[in-house]
């Protein structure tokens, strides 16, 4: 690993601040993602800025339907939040199968969703609820938020700091791991919110997360694993690499998608 | 250069490490403490877990200057005098063989029995196998782990 400097953030402002001083600086969540990056030396920051440890930047909040989560909070903490679970039962049960427990103890929904990992889980979530992701700055949609592979709407030094939604009335989260990285070869997010259905596609897309609009449109007539069989999902646009190509993935989209469906509560 | 101060087995120790010390090397060469593993430079292989603030962690994943405060666990801190039941319990399940992943089998052992006796959950055989995602055995092919985990977290509750 590179040379860097290391500073704790006290609270939001503080870690703007820190990080607009730093050259070439970075922030640190839980390091799930950037620590392994900075150590095979693809990352170099000058500055690490850990926002890890600022209070008003943790838990789960629920007040009336919205769902709020601090950006640094684990994963292991929205899987186990019991509330969430009531509410909105899909979220917690991606959190629970995110890498493994030492990956949930540490990693965070504000780390994963800055890297926008076009194989990443949490992606599918916001974008299939209509997420709002809050900023230092400004509230982003989360269908402007995710802009392509490693790529988010964020600008430099714009720190996450929660994200919300609405609770949605069912919704549910199908992944297909990839068995030796746990991460999604393909995960599907269905959900049933006040807009209507909406799907979303994590791990299968060239230019990362994205949403399956047919598949939004036959739910909405009918909300069955089913109607699903009558969509056709393409191989163009899909990710193909050693693990699979776009036709496997394509497949995997379509039984994803349903598993999702079959599986909400 | 930062200082760090942290409580490593019960015991209160400070140093002045270069920022991008991962906390596995704090462990290991400042502290001397080697036995915790570096299986990998992936963050995949978990022969380097160790509880920090009560909760199992890559030390290969974090940096020694965020642990600045924190209690770490290694697996040299876990037995009170002679052998930690979850360590009697892999001696006696056969549970290793080369024995590199087995600090990190055991770390990650005591951190899920606890936290399904924290909720009240049953630790299942499937149960097992899925917490045991993180962590990787090239020598057994788990079996024996499972056993041994499955005798480990038995002998934790009557201890
Ligand atoms: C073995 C292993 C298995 C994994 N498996 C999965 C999996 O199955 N599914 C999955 O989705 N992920 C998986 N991950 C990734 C994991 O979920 C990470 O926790 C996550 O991708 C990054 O979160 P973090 O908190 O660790 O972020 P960090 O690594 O700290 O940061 C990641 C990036 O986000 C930026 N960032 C962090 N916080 C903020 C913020 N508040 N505002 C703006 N930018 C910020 C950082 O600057 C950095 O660029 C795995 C990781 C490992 C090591
Ligand atoms: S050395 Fe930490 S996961 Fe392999
Ligand atoms: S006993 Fe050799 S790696 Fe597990």
């Amino acid at each position: 690993m590179y040379e860097t400097k290391y500073h704790k953030a006290s609270s939001v402002a503080d870690a703007v601040s820190l990080i607009g001083k730093s050259d070439d600086g970075k922030l640190l969540s839980g390091g799930q993602t950037l620590v392994p990056t900075m150590k095979a030396r693809l990352a170099a920051p000058s500055d690490l800025v850990d926002v890890s440890g600022i209070a008003d930047m943790h838990g789960v909040s629920i007040s009336g339907s919205t769902v709020t989560i601090g950006a640094a909070t684990t994963h292991a903490d929205v899987a186990g939040n019991a509330d969430l679970q009531a509410k909105c039962g899909g979220v917690a049960c991606l959190a629970a199968g995110i890498g493994d427990p030492a990956v949930r103890h540490k990693g965070t929904i504000g780390g994963s969703i800055a890297n926008n990992d076009p194989a990443a889980d949490y992606p599918a979530a916001m974008l299939a609820l209509g997420a709002t992701i809050k900023t230092n700055a400004r509230e982003i949609a989360a269908d402007d938020f995710f802009v392509g592979m490693f790529e988010t709407a964020l600008e430099d030094d714009e720190v996450i700091v929660s994200v919300s939604f609405d609770a949605p009335a069912k919704a549910a989260y199908a992944k297909f791991p990839n068995p030796a990285s746990r991460y999604a070869m393909v995960g599907v997010f269905a959900a049933q919110t006040a807009d209507g259905a909406r799907v979303a596609v994590t791990g299968a897309g060239s230019d990362g997360v994205y949403r399956q609009s047919d598949m939004e449109a036959a739910l909405d007539g009918d909300w069955s694993p089913d109607v699903l069989s009558g969509v056709q999902v393409g191989s163009e646009g899909l990710l193909s690499d050693i693990h699979g190509d776009a036709t496997y993935r394509a497949n995997l989209v379509k039984v994803m998608a349903r598993r999702a469906v079959a599986g909400c509560a | 250069m930062t200082e760090v101060s942290m409580t490593v087995n019960g015991k209160a120790v400070k140093a002045d490490v270069p920022d991008n010390t991962l906390l596995v090397q704090y462990i290991r060469e400042h502290l001397r403490l080697t036995g915790t593993h570096v299986g990998c430079d992936t963050s995949q292989c978990g022969a380097c877990v160790v509880h920090v603030d009560g909760k199992a962690m890559k030390s290969c994943t974090m940096l020694a200057a965020a642990a600045d405060g924190a209690e770490v666990t290694t697996i040299e801190g876990i037995a009170d005098n002679d052998l930690h039941p979850m360590q009697t319990a892999f001696k006696e399940n056969h549970g290793l063989q080369c024995g590199f992943c087995t600090p990190g089998m055991i770390m990650t052992a005591t951190d899920m029995v606890k936290r399904y006796q924290a909720d009240g959950l049953e630790l299942t055989e499937d149960a097992i196998r899925h917490e045991l995602e993180g962590n990787i055995c090239r020598c057994t092919g788990y079996h024996n782990i499972v056993k041994a985990i499955a005798d480990g977290a038995s002998k934790m509750t009557s201890a």
